[in-house]
């Protein structure tokens, strides 16, 4: 093990809702070491009263996003060493979600425009039925596997300024997702997830500033997800359909 | 506060998009009124064409038509994001949206001058 | 606060002004040089059918096009909805028509300056 060469300030943003600060913490400076570490060990030895969220510490759950320096990140596989160029730590609370305490957001209206946007099975058989053939070389299957390793962290949510600035807009992960299962052979609700994208929050909001893309852990690009959805209404609309 | 990031490139292309709108919405009506003194007040539509000989207002025209150059390439560079097939340039393209419009308003400015 | 037909109005007037615009700087490009005169805008413009069209359309889309954007900006920046934000837009649209077809016949069918 690494043995401390040097102690590292930590500014952690605390509160409760709305209101709060940052507050600075003396951290011990590994070589490896993510943000998280960083995050736990204050929970762990200065201040039990942090609130955070972590489950997996291997980048699959989604639960550990916060902002790092102003940057919307996954931290359990953010290390320290990347982000800190000006010797300043910060990590606050997820952008764009009500703050519960310290780093904890309240995820509920991010989960909700998920179904929002339709972007739910829609089941086009049952039991009874032969399974759907899914076929990995078909166009519209690509379109959908190029969105389904979304881990649903939300850090394309807080990097979003639309987002930020209209309340209804029902933002990258979730139009994502319905674009996925718009081009999923299994899914019987297409019409029903153009109309619920194309309303006053809907994918025609996106002003592809990107940020999504630009920060998505998982390398995907909502952007050209939203992109697709606002193409294949723009199609329906032409043709009356929507 | 907590602190926003906002330094990616298509964050600036978008920023430009929407100032260029701005401005240009907000020049709109004071070029609809000017053209409209020829028929108001021939004397102050003439006074104020002569009044563009000046190199601030020449320069300044320069800048308008570099805000509606951008405007319109980096409008047509979103259409095409939305429309087109997908091209993963996009940052490409926003730049190049930006040279094209410099091109063109340095083309403008070489005219007046 | 777009929907998908506010969208779709915005890049059609879009679309319709791309050819204009590029019209319009190529006019601008040519008519200053060697100075704006107004006789020289008039004389152009003057009774012409043409440039009344050309510019009427140019009008016409950008009076949308403008009034569906700062909507949105309006909307995003300050929160504005509901009845307020449809006043604003009708408002933009309607004022920047009425100013813009004024202009344009001001220094087509209606001139009275310099001939």
């Amino acid at each position: 093990m690494n043995s401390p060469i040097k102690t590292r300030h930590v500014a952690v943003w605390r509160g409760e809702g709305e209101i709060g600060h940052f507050e600075t913490y003396d951290v011990p400076a590994y070589d490896n070491q993510t943000v998280l570490d960083v995050v736990s060990h204050i929970q762990h030895y200065i201040d039990p009263s942090l609130s955070y969220r972590f489950a997996c510490r291997v980048g699959m759950c989604g639960s550990c996003a916060m902002m790092v320096n102003g940057e919307p990140r996954w931290t359990c596989r953010t290390h320290v060493n990347k982000v800190v160029g000006q010797d300043v730590l910060e990590i606050a609370p997820l952008r764009n979600l009500p703050v519960i305490k310290d780093l904890a957001t309240n995820m509920d209206p991010f989960f909700e425009k998920w179904v929002k946007a339709e972007a739910v099975h829609h089941s086009s058989s049952s039991r009874d039925d032969d399974m759907t053939a899914v076929l990995p070389n078909d166009a519209e299957r690509k379109k959908a596997d190029a969105g389904i390793e979304c881990i649903n962290c939300a850090v394309c949510y807080a990097a979003c300024d639309t987002v930020a600035g209209n309340a209804d807009y029902l933002g990258p992960a979730a139009l994502q997702r319905a674009w996925t299962l718009y081009n999923d052979a299994r899914d019987a609700g297409k019409q029903t997830i153009l109309e619920a994208v194309s309303g006053v929050g809907g994918c025609h909001n996106c002003h592809a500033q990107g940020g999504c893309s630009h920060y998505c852990p998982s390398e995907l690009n909502p952007m050209q997800a939203i992109a697709g959805l606002k193409q294949a209404a723009t199609r329906a609309l032409l043709k009356g359909k929507l | 506060m907590i602190r926003p990031h906002r330094r990616h490139p298509l964050f600036l292309a978008f920023l430009l998009h929407r100032t260029s709108g701005i401005l240009l919405a907000l020049f709109l009506p004071v070029h609809f009124w000017v053209l409209s003194l020829a028929l108001t007040d021939a004397a102050a539509f003439d006074e104020f064409i002569r009044f563009t000989d000046l190199a601030v207002v020449k320069l300044a025209e320069g800048m308008l038509v570099f805000l509606l150059a951008v405007h319109i390439f980096g409008g047509l560079r979103l259409m095409a994001l939305e429309w087109l097939p997908w091209t993963a340039m996009q940052k490409q393209l926003a730049a190049g949206a930006i040279a094209l419009s410099c091109f063109v308003s340095i083309t403008f400015l070489l005219q007046v001058i | 606060m777009l929907t998908v037909r506010l969208y779709m109005l915005q890049r059609v007037t879009a679309l319709l002004m791309a050819p204009l615009v590029v019209g319009h700087i190529g006019v601008m490009i040519y008519a200053v040089q060697g100075g704006l005169s107004a006789a020289e805008i008039l004389g152009r413009t003057q009774g012409s059918v043409f440039w009344f069209s050309f510019y009427g359309l140019f009008v016409l889309a950008v009076s949308v096009h403008a009034a569906i954007g700062l909507r949105t900006i309006l909307h995003e920046v300050t929160g504005l909805s509901g009845r307020l934000l449809m006043f604003f837009t009708w408002g933009t649209a309607l004022s920047l028509c009425v100013l813009g077809m004024r202009a344009i016949l001001a220094v087509t069918f209606l001139v009275r300056g310099v001939s």
